[in-house]
């Protein structure tokens, strides 16, 4: 069983000790968050000379940690069960990119100078990248990856760029050095755009969001579950450090801009979510929008937070804290469970799954508490971070700026909009997958998760119920953050069953009640039914209005359930249709769906980019006489230069 | 300390009332209906007899239902008495009401919703799906209008807690709104359309290019099928009773209970009830079910009339300010 290349040791030996590990970071930094105060700092004798490691634990890093590590001993735990030998790379060096990758987000949270943050942001984006070409022999995987790659690294030039306006011409790269620099109003807003660029692309904000439902669904399910899950939220991470920390928040208009930009994000992932047909690509939209409720939630921080009400700019902090919290919880959880799908049916398209809840009763259960959550249903976690960044909105008519005070219960609807879509999209992904008949004959043959993969979507799901329940612990924890980048905490309300952010005459929630309600009532009425009337029951054919028989192709189908949403919401869809005629003996019915930024934006840009590389090759004529020239015409400028100056 | 269990008291009973009245209070719509086209109507204990007849019948349930098939009706009926204890409909000093404001009830909302469309597509029937496609479809559009209302009365007496609108309506009678009339009409759409009533569904007909909720129980029989029925009739209720809230608190025990004002606040409720359900079934009288594509327009129309009723309510403000 020890022998280092077998799986069994990967499987049963690294990553459980790798969960451990995961567990040990979140109560380390559990009990930062809830006992200390003051950051701590550790500069260790690494990297170049002169220019050693910096490291902090403060809040909001230990908050985002606690994030990391409570989610990925989940994932590492299923991943025990998971990973075999035979699929791409060999679990060996799987489990080995697989701990580097987390490690590198650890590093990236903690931490304090622009170089190691650097370091570590490229080590997480090459590792995951190896991650998702695991199954390298399939091309679409290869590109996939490449696409990944591209996006990662034109991300991490723009946020090198923008520490490189932050340090302010000290040339100074510790955040300390940052945080201290004072930047003209122009300087500032240009480093808080490279950021927002930077982390955008990384965390999948529209219109940088096309690797995202390419490379999380191509990457296997767990891996899915830690980029989907984890790795967005390093992004988030950054922008938050940046705007509210290094930059300390300037200008509304940034938070205009964030909160528009989140908004969009949000309704543009839910309706395209909303026609997925592949179950992880669903998922993958899924991201984009919650992505953009966090956003959403960031934006109007900083628009409360540059018109000095503090207190508001806390409710939402805490909303898009919570929210990353809450996301990190179920989207690991439904990936996880797609990769449990995935192994049972070697199916991942909605149009061949179905009846799951049959044949995987485990999977199924733990899933619909995470599909629950996510569709943002109290008295799960997902209702929580809604209801507080819902309950921001209601303050934005305090806003001194006339017009956006009117134009902004707007976005407060456009929000209700998506998170009702986000419920359609995951009945759509549940009843789908695990409800309904069996469209094809195979699935029959499903074997539920085994023991680890079961025990690593409780550990989730226990997640999803316990915030759900007691959201005064995620609001307090996230409350320390608040103060760190704000200055403000939002309290809960002291009694221990409800939260009421800011006066309990205002609104108050809790979700020990609803649970607790729920709970009794079911069981005084299934009882007092039992009591006062029967339990007679017998089974029998399904009635369906007295249609004589029924197959499982009369169910709706992945298409047939989004028709809907494409009938609505046409406009935001490349669509190509090719409907068959009445009297086709074989009707064939294709739709393709397309992202209209990939004709409108990506497409131009990948077009002109050979074309300029020609042009430039104009002056590579391949002569050394020719090279020289340029040499010298060099040492020319720079010899002017110099003596002009 | 005898005296901390009587608010508890007083929950219980509202609850109480709301789960018996709820079937009476469809009885009487259906009456009113059946009045005014000239119909003779069922008996106002219709509803009782059916849940009865349906309790004592034996459950068929279809061969590959699930837990969740099963598990679901009671779980809509639980959300339901969870609204009903929230909600003020006699007295606002009620220790659950503090579990939820507004828009924490709108997502409970959500959550039967949710359980009634799963339930739905679990037998996998043709039917089945239909409905839980166009009931989510419903409850997406009608959501945004609603938070709209919520933010309107926000606006007006800052707090979406409904028993703080309660006592902030009642004690200032005077403060009518121009935002208010908007946000009522607002309301009264999107009630229609999440109680699956006409124009967005009609709850009288097996009609399957029309129908929503009624496909979506198609395969429901006996106590499940009592339950649901019962749920939705306590769902009708609950969202009538949120709009005596927001829009006719007169009435509600706002300074505590006592028995005078228990029995004046009950007559009142009956009085509104019996208004609103009338009003309700002439509004279902006079209008046409909708094709289910004109669905989407007329709940943008419900938003836009809440969403024009915050404008007029932020420029009116802006006025008396300046």
């Amino acid at each position: 069983m020890l022998r280092p290349h077998s799986v069994r040791y990967v499987a049963r030996f690294l990553f459980p000790v790798g969960a451990l590990g995961s567990i040990a970071m979140f109560i380390g930094a559990a009990w930062y968050v809830f006992h200390a105060s003051a950051p701590e700092t550790i500069t260790l004798p690494l990297g170049l000379p002169d220019l050693p490691f910096h490291i902090r634990l403060d809040a909001l890093s230990a908050f985002f940690l606690m994030i990391l590590g409570l989610s990925s001993a989940g994932i590492s735990l299923f991943a025990a069960g998971y990973f075999r030998s035979g699929e791409g790379t060999a679990p060996g060096v799987l489990g080995l990119y697989y701990h580097v990758f987390l490690a590198s987000m650890a590093i990236v949270i903690l931490a304090d100078d622009a170089y190691l943050f650097m370091v570590a942001w490229e080590t997480m984006a090459l590792s995951s990248y190896f991650l998702v070409t695991s199954q390298h022999r399939i091309p679409e995987i290869r590109s996939a990856g490449f696409l990944y790659l591209l996006m990662a690294h034109l991300g991490a030039v723009c946020i090198l760029l923008s520490f490189g306006v932050m340090q302010g011409g000290s040339w100074q790269f510790t955040l300390d050095a940052m945080r201290g620099a004072s930047l003209s109003p122009f300087w500032a807003s240009v480093a808080f755009t490279l950021a927002l660029i930077g982390f955008g692309a990384k965390a999948g904000l529209v219109p940088m969001h096309v690797w995202l439902p390419e490379a999380h669904p191509a990457a296997p399910s767990p891996v899915s579950a830690m980029m989907s899950g984890l790795m967005l939220k390093t992004a988030i991470y950054g922008l938050l450090r940046v705007t509210f920390d290094l930059l300390h928040v300037h200008f509304w208009q940034w938070g205009v801009a964030v909160l528009a930009l989140g908004l969009f994000s949000g309704l543009f992932g839910a309706i395209f979510a909303a026609v997925q047909t592949d179950m992880k690509r669903l998922l993958a939209y899924s991201s984009i929008e919650n992505i953009g409720l966090i956003f959403t939630g960031i934006g109007l921080s900083i628009l409360f937070a540059a018109s000095h009400l503090l207190l508001f700019a806390a409710l939402a902090l805490s909303a898009a804290l919570i929210h990353a919290l809450n996301h990190s919880l179920f989207k690991s959880m439904l990936f996880l469970a797609t990769g449990s799908v995935l192994h049972a049916t070697r199916q991942r398209s909605l149009g061949k799954l179905g009846g799951l809840i049959r044949y995987m009763p485990w999977v199924a259960t733990l899933a619909l508490i995470g599909t629950l959550a996510i569709a943002g249903l109290p008295p799960l976690n997902g209702f929580i971070s809604e209801w507080l960044l819902l309950q921001s909105f209601l303050f934005t008519p305090r806003l001194p700026h006339a017009f956006i005070n009117m134009l902004i219960p707007l976005g407060a609807a456009a929000l209700a909009l998506t998170v009702a879509l986000a419920a359609y999209v995951m009945v759509k992904f549940y009843g789908v997958i695990f409800l309904g008949q069996p469209r094809e004959p195979s699935l029959q043959q499903a074997h539920d998760a085994n023991w680890l993969e079961r025990l690593g979507l409780s550990w989730l799901a226990a997640g999803c119920i316990v915030i759900g329940v007691q959201p005064q612990l995620a609001l307090h924890a996230a409350g320390k953050a608040t103060r760190l980048l704000v200055g403000q905490a939002v309290v809960p309300d002291p009694s221990l069953w409800r939260i009421a952010p800011i006066a309990p005459a205002q609104a108050s929630y809790s979700g020990s009640i609803f649970l607790g309600v729920i709970v009794c009532v079911v069981a005084i009425t299934f009882l007092g039914v039992r009591l006062l009337a029967h339990g007679r029951m017998r089974r029998t054919a399904a009635w369906d209005c007295g249609y004589r028989w029924q197959t499982s192709r009369m169910q709706d189908t992945a298409e047939g359930f989004g028709q809907p949403i494409r009938h609505m919401f046409g406009a935001f869809f490349q669509m190509e249709r090719q409907l068959p005629s009445a009297d086709d003996m074989n009707p064939r019915y294709q739709m393709h769906i397309e992202d209209r930024f990939w004709r409108a934006m990506y497409r131009p840009i990948a077009a002109a980019v050979p074309r300029l590389a020609d042009a430039i090759s104009v002056l590579q004529g391949g002569r050394l006489a020719i090279y020289l020239l340029y040499s010298f015409l060099t040492l020319l400028g720079l010899l002017v230069f110099v003596l002009w100056l | 300390m005898a005296l901390k269990f009587v608010p508890f008291m007083w929950q219980f009973g509202e609850v109480i009332l709301a789960v018996a009245l709820a079937p009476l209070f469809a009885g009487w719509i259906g009456q009113c209906r059946a009045w005014m086209q000239n119909r003779s109507a069922p008996p106002l204990t219709q509803q009782y007899r059916m849940l009865r007849k349906l309790f004592k019948k034996d459950v068929a349930l279809a061969e590959n239902a699930s837990r969740l098939y099963r598990t679901a009706p009671y779980v809509l009926f639980a959300t339901m008495v969870l609204v009903a204890a929230i909600t003020p409909s006699v007295v606002t000093d009620l220790p659950f009401a503090h579990a939820a404001d507004a828009i924490a009830l709108i997502g409970l909302f959500a959550t039967a919703r949710v359980f009634q469309a799963l339930a739905a597509m679990d037998i996998g029937t043709s039917f089945g799906t239909l409905g839980a496609r166009r009931e989510m479809m419903v409850g997406f559009l009608a959501e945004p209008a609603i938070l709209m209302v919520f933010f309107n009365a926000f606006l007006l007496f800052d707090s979406t807690a409904l028993t703080s609108l309660v006592d902030n309506y009642s004690t200032h009678p005077s403060v009518i709104d121009p935002s208010v009339i908007f946000a009522a009409i607002a309301f009264v759409m999107v009630l229609l359309a999440e109680n699956a009533r006409i124009p967005i569904d009609n709850p009288a007909t097996h009609l399957e290019l029309t129908m929503i909720h009624e496909a979506m129980v198609l395969e429901y029989s006996a106590r499940h099928l009592a339950l649901v029925e019962w749920a939705s009739s306590l769902k009708l209720f609950n969202y009538v009773c949120i709009g005596i809230a927001l829009f006719l608190p007169w009435g509600i025990a706002i300074h505590g209970a006592n028995l005078i004002a228990i029995l004046i606040a009950l007559a009142a409720l009956s009085v509104k009830l019996a208004f609103c359900g009338a009003v309700l079934a002439l509004i279902e009288s006079l209008s046409a079910k909708l094709r289910i594509f004109r669905a989407p327009e007329f709940l943008a129309m419900a938003f836009l009339i809440a969403v024009l009723g915050l404008l007029v309510h932020l420029l009116l403000g802006a006025n008396t300010n300046a």
